[in-house]
C-alpha cells in the first residue's frame, strides 16, 4: 500500500481560490515532483512540468450499482501516467468548481488499475468565506464538495469580520463537523496541512472537540449532516459486517461519506474503512498500541440520515 | 499445475529496453520496441531514436513496414524501418489516446472526442465522438473506422458526409477490433466483459466471466479465433460460425495462478503466446493444448504489456511494463 501513489483530489466552488493553493502546493520548496490533472486545460498558468488536460467524463458503472459513476477520463490518465513511473511523487486532480467529488473519489476505489497504484490521498475543498453562505442558498455543489472533505481551507477570510467568519465555520461544521479547517488568506496553508494526510489514518480527524456536536445540533443543516459515533469495547465483526453492507447498500445513495475506526474482537490490529456512497472498503491496518484504549469511531455523512436508527444498529454489533 | 512444461527459454535472447514496453513488434525483418520514455529501439543491436524528444509515447500501433506512435505531445509520428521519421498530426500537447493503422496506407488517431482520419494521400477527415473516444480500429476492408466509445461503438466512413452508425450498449467499451472477414466487431469493457456485434444484423454478443479487464485481443491467421487477455488463462472465442460465438463456450489456454496481459497468434500456426502479469511467457497450441515456456515467471519484471511475431513466424519479440525485453527464435 505505501507504494501506490498518493492522490489529492482538490475542489472548491467558482473562485473559492483552488488554482492559488495548487501554485502554492506546485512552488513551495518541497523537492517533490506533482502530476496534476487539471479540467481547463491551459486556460490558467499553472507552474508545473507535468500538467494533463482532463474532460471531466462522469460514467455509470454498468453493474448494477445505481450511485456508483465513475471518472472516466481519469483512469485513462491514471493508466497513462503510470507508464511514466519515477517522473513525479504525487498526483493533484483539480477539479470544476460545479463537480460532484463523488465520481473522482469512487474512481479510486471501483478500477481496479487505478486502485492497485494510486491511492486516494485525501478531499480538499477550499471554501469562499466571502460568499459560502450565498452559495449554500443557491448551489447544491458546494454542500457536496464541503461533506466529502477531508480537509477544508476555509479562504478569504480577511474579507469577513469575526463574528461572520464564526457563522461560516459553524455552517461548514453543520454539514461537515470531522474535516479539519485551515483559515486562510490568498489560500496560504502550510503543505503539511494539504498534502500527505492519508484519510484513511482518521485519528484526528475522529477527534475533533465534542462541543462542535453541540453545534452540529444547533445549526443542523437540513439536507446534509453528519453522524458521529463512539463506542467503547470491541465490535463484533460477524454482526458489523452485515449490517454496514446492508445499510450502505439500502441507504448508499443518501450517504456521501462513511469513514471509522474499529476494535474487532480478539483482534490485534485496527480496522479501517471509508466509503463513498454504495461503495466500501476496508482493511486491517496497524497493531492497536498498548497505551491506547479500545474502541471504535465512525462517521457518517449524507442526507436524511437517521441518527437514532445508525446509533442503536451499531449498538447491537457490541462483541 | 505443472511448471514442467517443455522449455523454449534456450532459445530467447535479451533486448535492452529499460522503460515500460508499450509495443514489441517486428518492423520489416527485424524487431522493434517502442517505449514509455519516447525511446524506440530498433533491431538486436538496439540502436535507439527519439522522434518525440523529451516527451512519452503513449500508444503505438505497427504495420508491415509502418510503425505510428502517439505522445504526450499530442504529436502522431510514422517511423519507417530504416528510422526516419515524419510528424502526420499535432493535436498540440493534447494526450494522443489512440492509434490505428488501416489499409491502404490509413491511419487514424483520437484526443478526446476528436478522432482524426487520413487516407494513403493524406486527406485528412475529423469527427467528434459523442464521448471521449476510447479505442479504434479500421475494418479490414474498405476506409471505415471503428471508434468505441461511452454506451457503444460507432462505424465512421470518413469519405461518406452521412452520420456514423452507432452501436448501443450501455457501459464504457475501451479497446476495439473487426474480425478478419469484417462480419463482426468487439470490444472490451470497462466492467470486466466483452461485448461484440455481429454487423450485417446488429445482433448483440455478450462474452462475459473475465476477473478483470480486458487490454490484449488477438484474431487468429484464419480469422476463426480470439484470443483475450484479462482472465488466468487465455480465454479463446470461436468465431469460425455465422453466429460466432454466441451460445458458445470459449477455449482456455495456459491456465495459471496470475492473469493474462497479453496474447499474440502465430501469424501461421494455430499457436498463441501468452504473456501473464507475473512476466511469465507461454506458447500454447490451440488443437490440443501443448504449452511451451518461452520465458518464466522473474519477480519484479512487472507484467508482459505487448507482443510480436515476425512475418514468418519464427520469432517472437516480447517486452514488459517494467522494461525487460527478448527475442524467441523458434528451432
Amino acid at each position: 500500500m505505501s507504494d501506490k501513489i498518493p492522490v489529492t483530489v482538490l475542489t472548491g466552488y467558482l473562485g473559492a481560490g483552488k488554482t492559488t493553493l495548487l501554485n502554492r502546493i506546485l512552488t513551495e520548496p518541497h523537492g517533490k515532483k506533482f502530476a496534476v490533472i487539471v479540467n481547463e486545460f491551459g486556460e490558467i498558468g499553472i507552474d508545473n512540468d507535468l500538467v494533463v488536460g482532463a474532460d471531466e467524463e462522469v460514467f455509470e458503472m454498468n453493474n448494477g450499482c445505481i450511485c456508483c459513476t465513475v471518472r472516466g477520463d481519469l483512469i485513462r490518465i491514471i493508466e497513462g501516467l503510470m507508464k511514466r513511473k519515477g517522473k513525479f511523487d504525487a498526483i493533484i486532480v483539480e477539479t470544476t468548481g460545479l463537480a460532484d467529488p463523488a465520481p473522482v473519489a469512487q474512481t479510486f476505489f471501483v478500477d481496479e488499475d487505478v486502485s492497485a497504484r494510486a491511492r486516494l490521498d485525501a478531499v480538499i475543498t477550499v471554501v469562499d468565506a466571502r460568499w459560502l453562505k450565498d452559495q449554500l442558498k443557491d448551489a447544491p455543489e458546494v454542500k457536496n464538495q464541503i461533506a466529502f472533505a477531508d480537509v477544508i481551507v476555509l479562504n478569504k477570510i480577511d474579507l469577513v469580520s469575526a463574528e461572520e467568519l464564526s457563522d461560516v465555520e459553524k455552517n461548514i461544521r453543520a454539514i461537515n463537523a470531522y474535516a479539519t479547517i485551515h483559515k486562510t488568506i490568498r489560500s496560504a496553508v502550510s503543505l503539511d496541512a494539504v498534502l500527505g494526510k492519508n484519510a484513511f489514518d482518521l485519528d484526528r480527524i475522529l477527534d475533533i472537540a465534542p462541543e462542535f456536536l453541540e453545534d452540529v445540533h444547533v445549526h443542523h443543516d437540513e439536507a446534509i449532516q453528519s453522524v458521529a459515533l463512539t463506542l467503547p469495547g470491541d465490535i463484533d465483526p460477524e454482526k458489523f459486517m452485515p449490517w454496514i453492507n446492508e445499510f450502505t447498500q439500502v441507504e448508499g445513495p443518501n450517504i456521501l461519506r462513511c469513514k471509522g475506526i474499529l476494535s474487532f474482537k480478539n483482534e490485534p490490529k485496527r480496522f479501517v474503512f471509508q466509503g463513498v456512497h454504495m461503495i466500501l472498503d476496508g482493511d486491517l491496518q496497524r497493531d492497536w498500541k498498548p497505551d491506547e484504549v479500545r474502541q471504535s469511531k465512525m462517521v457518517f455523512i449524507g442526507h436524511k440520515l437517521n441518527r437514532a436508527a445508525i446509533e442503536k444498529a451499531v449498538e447491537a454489533c457490541r462483541a | 499445475m505443472s511448471e514442467a512444461q517443455e522449455s523454449l527459454t534456450q532459445r530467447v535472447e535479451p533486448l535492452t529496453a529499460g522503460s515500460h514496453v508499450i509495443a514489441a513488434r517486428f518492423l520489416g525483418d527485424d524487431p522493434l520496441l517502442v517505449l514509455a520514455d519516447g525511446g524506440i529501439v530498433f533491431g538486436m543491436e538496439g540502436a535507439r531514436v527519439e522522434p518525440h524528444g523529451e516527451a512519452a509515447i503513449l500508444v503505438a500501433a505497427v504495420d508491415d513496414d509502418i510503425l505510428l506512435t502517439g505522445g504526450d505531445d499530442g504529436k502522431l509520428i510514422a517511423t519507417k524501418a530504416d528510422q526516419s521519421s515524419t510528424v502526420l498530426g499535432d493535436e498540440k500537447g493534447r494526450w494522443i489516446d489512440a492509434v490505428a493503422i488501416g489499409p491502404s496506407g490509413s491511419i487514424a488517431w483520437s484526443t478526446g472526442k476528436k478522432v482524426v482520419a487520413r487516407d494513403g494521400k493524406g486527406g485528412r477527415k475529423e469527427w467528434s465522438a459523442p464521448t471521449t473516444a476510447q479505442g479504434l480500429a479500421f475494418a479490414p476492408k474498405g476506409y471505415r473506422l471503428a471508434v468505441s466509445h461511452y454506451n457503444g461503438a460507432s462505424l465512421w466512413f470518413p469519405n461518406t458526409e452521412g452520420k456514423p452508425e452507432v452501436k448501443e450498449w450501455k457501459g464504457s467499451h475501451l479497446d476495439t477490433t473487426f474480425s478478419p472477414d469484417g462480419r463482426f466487431l468487439v470490444t472490451s469493457m470497462q466492467e470486466n466483459t466483452l461485448h461484440g456485434w455481429r454487423l450485417s444484423d446488429g445482433k448483440d454478443m455478450r462474452m462475459s466471466g473475465y476477473p478483470s479487464k480486458t487490454r490484449s485481443f488477438s484474431w487468429s491467421q484464419d480469422g476463426h479465433w480470439l484470443a483475450t487477455s484479462g482472465a488466468d488463462a487465455a480465454i479463446i472465442w470461436p468465431f469460425k460460425d455465422k453466429d460466432g460465438p454466441m451460445g458458445k463456450a470459449p477455449r482456455e489456454c495456459g491456465v495459471r495462478h496470475s492473469k493474462v496481459s497479453a496474447v499474440s497468434f502465430h501469424p501461421k500456426a494455430l499457436v498463441v503466446a501468452i504473456g501473464y502479469e507475473d512476466s511469465c511467457i507461454l506458447l500454447c497450441r490451440l488443437t490440443d493444448g501443448a504449452e511451451l515456456l518461452v520465458r518464466p515467471a522473474v519477480p519484479n519484471d512487472g507484467k508482459v504489456t505487448s507482443m510480436g511475431w515476425s512475418k514468418q513466424g519464427n520469432r517472437m519479440v516480447f517486452g514488459t511494463e517494467e522494461g525487460r525485453a527478448g527475442v524467441l527464435t523458434l528451432p
